[in-house]
């Protein structure tokens, strides 16, 4: 099978969702819509976030081996202190590889 | 470009500017998929390709992945369905601020939208301020983001075999440090925090739903516990965000 008509099915599919409200410029939202719609970040960042600290191989993995777990802990915390987005990303990102090259994770 | 006003060029350089930091931690994630995309079998100009039609990392990501399990194409397009599901919700929290746009405009900027685009534009149309240009923000800011993910998805497919093990270096954790980066600054009352804890936990405990559903129910049961916490946890809009 062809590989372009796949990525042709993903742009449609994609394209459709995204523009699948702005298509519709007259529709309105009632108020607690509205109101709803303002959690969608926190939630859906977080619904993406918590799996991937948990379980990055697929499984629970809460040891002090998980370093998505400890670094993302680690993010968190700078997040917190900071509320500078690129310390937040910089300081998670270095946290670790750290942890992983201190836990043998890296594939040197 | 230099017959356009001072103003909106401002709002264009400013989206650019802000949505910077989220570039970076989208680098590695780029790298990891030109490289994986060309292990899954697909030619550079198809690696390429995907990224510059259709424009979304954690889909990519997980279609190549798939390509290499040799999934079905309907398995394959139904997952990039449910995976990018949420982005009909950032559709609706931004249609009020584009509606007044141009067709072609809602187009650009609905091909552009990202989780990052979306978080930095969120954030523009939430201060308030008379600008009639929050619009070209927007765009800087998924433009910005756009060029970026070519760039670098280009890297990994040049470079990226290369680099032995790399899907075995982490650079997943690019993205999950991004979304910290985003979220936890908005965690600043009780429905927020309601929202992160109960999306977080369903999340968890609906992984094993198939085409990544999980993602979906989790994102619902916190805006809905968010919703219900306002309502009637006394605690009324707290400034932060308000519309």
């Amino acid at each position: 099978m062809n590989a372009w008509w796949l990525i042709i099915g993903m742009l449609a599919i994609t394209f459709s969702i995204r523009y699948g409200l702005f298509a519709w410029p007259n529709l309105r939202f009632p108020p607690w819509l509205g109101r709803a719609l303002h959690y969608v970040p926190v939630a859906v960042l977080t619904a993406i976030v918590v799996p991937g600290l948990l379980m990055p191989e697929d499984r629970l993995a809460m040891g002090w081996d998980n370093a998505y777990l400890l670094a993302g802990l680690a993010t968190i915390a700078i997040a917190a202190i900071s509320r500078h987005l690129l310390a937040t990303i910089l300081g998670g990102l270095v946290t670790f590889m750290l942890l992983r090259g201190l836990l043998g994770q890296l594939p040197l | 470009m230099s017959c356009l006003p001072a103003s909106r060029l401002r709002e264009l350089f400013d989206g650019v500017r802000l949505i910077f930091p989220l570039l970076l931690g989208t680098i590695p994630f780029a790298i990891l998929y030109g490289s994986l995309a060309i292990d899954a079998g697909l030619t550079p100009a198809q690696a390429q390709g995907m990224s510059l039609l259709v424009f979304a990392g954690a889909a990519q990501f997980v279609a190549v992945t798939l390509l290499t399990g040799g999934a079905s194409a309907a398995v394959l397009l139904s997952t990039t369905l449910v995976i990018n599901l949420r982005h009909l919700l950032y559709s609706a929290a931004l249609q009020p601020h584009v509606r007044h746009l141009r067709s072609r405009w809602r187009m650009l900027l609905a091909f552009w939208l990202t989780d990052e685009a979306f978080a930095v534009a969120q954030q523009r149309y939430a201060r308030v301020d008379a600008s009639p240009y929050k619009h070209w923000f927007f765009m800087g800011a998924a433009m910005a983001m756009y060029l970026n993910w070519q760039a670098f998805t280009l890297a990994g497919i040049l470079f990226g075999q290369r680099v032995p093990n790399l899907a075995d270096w982490g650079l997943d954790f690019a993205m999950l440090a991004t979304f910290i980066g985003i979220v936890v600054p908005m965690l600043r009352n009780r429905p927020s925090l309601a929202a992160a804890l109960v999306a977080g936990s369903v999340s968890l405990a609906c992984q094993e739903l198939p085409y990544q559903l999980g993602l979906l129910v989790a994102a619902l049961a916190g805006i809905a516990s968010a919703v219900l916490l306002e309502r009637h946890g006394g605690q009324r809009l707290s400034g932060e965000g308000a519309q």
